[in-house]
């Protein structure tokens, strides 16, 4: 029956509708100058923390606002509320990742334009959330010292896209003997564009660079 | 395993372009998957087969076609396929390469059956 059967170019991304969303994103927070972070990393690596942190030490010198995701649970925007910021959690019952339409939903549940940061913590996965483009000004990735120098060798595609690589709780580097210098060079294999940063959110050692960085974004 | 969604993203656009040509099934899925796109060819063909059931697509088999990662060196004005994740010109080690190929994610084609048999 191959006289009944045409072959049909088509040619499209499959991400194309998250891709033209994610764009409309774009062209909105540029014409509005909002500043717009994606955060990724494994879970566990300290977001919640280093938000928690942030909210708190940047009240009074940048109008942040959060955008929270997770599979499931409110936890995360329960532990960053209260702190000067509106916060919105997204549940994404079961997706691994966020992506450009449930940022949209999000974001009719938040008054954004007293706002000069829009930070997106995304759901705890090194693999799923670096395919989908949220819009984001910036992408940073979070590692902490806790999980083995090789980890940017093994998920190197969510390094690869990112602006910014940070390297958490540098606190226990020493008690988890962590080897700093590979874990930096793994880092810079495969995120050769990203600024390296490294902290710790209970210590507090390393944040004022993080915050250095997110001012010059604001800026 | 994002593979699901994204499977069903690329099932959606084969099925919509199936129904505009008037197609009664669809025989074949063609896609690009590169290197860096995030995806793993395995889990797709896992997702594909489970999601294509009830589907005009269900009896179609799915071609995958895997795009290697290549860079280009603007310093030496030439391409390059690193081996493993390493950005990093081999001749003159400038670690700002350019990713020419290896981020695709396309539905390359459908193969439609026009009449039923």
């Amino acid at each position: 029956m191959d006289g009944s059967r045409i072959v049909v170019e088509i040619g499209e991304s499959v991400l194309g509708r998250n891709a033209e969303l994610a764009a409309l994103h774009r062209k909105r927070f540029q014409e509005s100058g909002l500043r717009v972070l994606n955060i990724v990393s494994s879970p566990g690596s300290g977001k919640t923390a280093l938000l928690e942190r942030t909210l708190t030490d940047l009240r009074d010198r940048l109008r942040i606002g959060v955008i929270v995701g997770d599979l499931q649970t409110d936890n995360d925007a329960r532990r960053l509320q209260g702190k000067g910021a509106p916060v919105v959690q997204v549940t994404t019952g079961g997706y691994c990742h966020l992506d450009a339409g449930m940022v949209a939903r999000a974001m009719e549940a938040m008054d954004l334009r007293p706002l000069q940061m829009l930070i997106i913590e995304n759901v705890g996965n090194l693999v799923c959330p670096a395919s989908y483009d949220l819009g984001e000004t910036a992408r940073v990735v979070l590692v902490s010292v806790t999980e083995g120098e090789d980890k940017p060798l093994k998920y190197p595609v969510i390094f690869e896209r990112a602006d910014a690589a940070v390297i958490t709780k540098i606190d226990i580097a020493e008690a988890v003997g962590a080897d700093m210098e590979a874990l930096r060079r793994n880092i810079q294999q495969v995120a050769p564009r990203a600024l390296l940063l490294e902290l710790s959110s209970r210590s507090g050692q390393g944040m004022e660079a993080w915050y250095r960085y997110l001012e010059g974004l604001a800026a | 395993m994002h593979e699901v969604s994204i499977m069903q993203s690329a099932l959606e656009i084969a099925i919509e372009r199936a129904q505009r040509m008037g197609a009664h099934s669809i025989s074949a899925l063609g896609l690009r998957v590169g290197e860096l796109s995030g995806v793993v060819p395995d889990a797709l063909e896992f997702a594909f087969e489970a999601l294509k059931q009830d589907t005009p697509a269900q009896s179609a088999k799915l071609v995958v076609e895997t795009v290697p990662l290549v860079l280009y060196c603007s310093a030496c004005d030439r391409e390059f396929t690193p081996d493993g994740y390493w950005y990093e010109c081999p001749t003159c080690h400038n670690r700002r390469t350019e990713i020419r190929q290896g981020r695709e994610l396309d539905v390359t084609y459908v193969e439609l059956s026009l009449e039923r048999h």
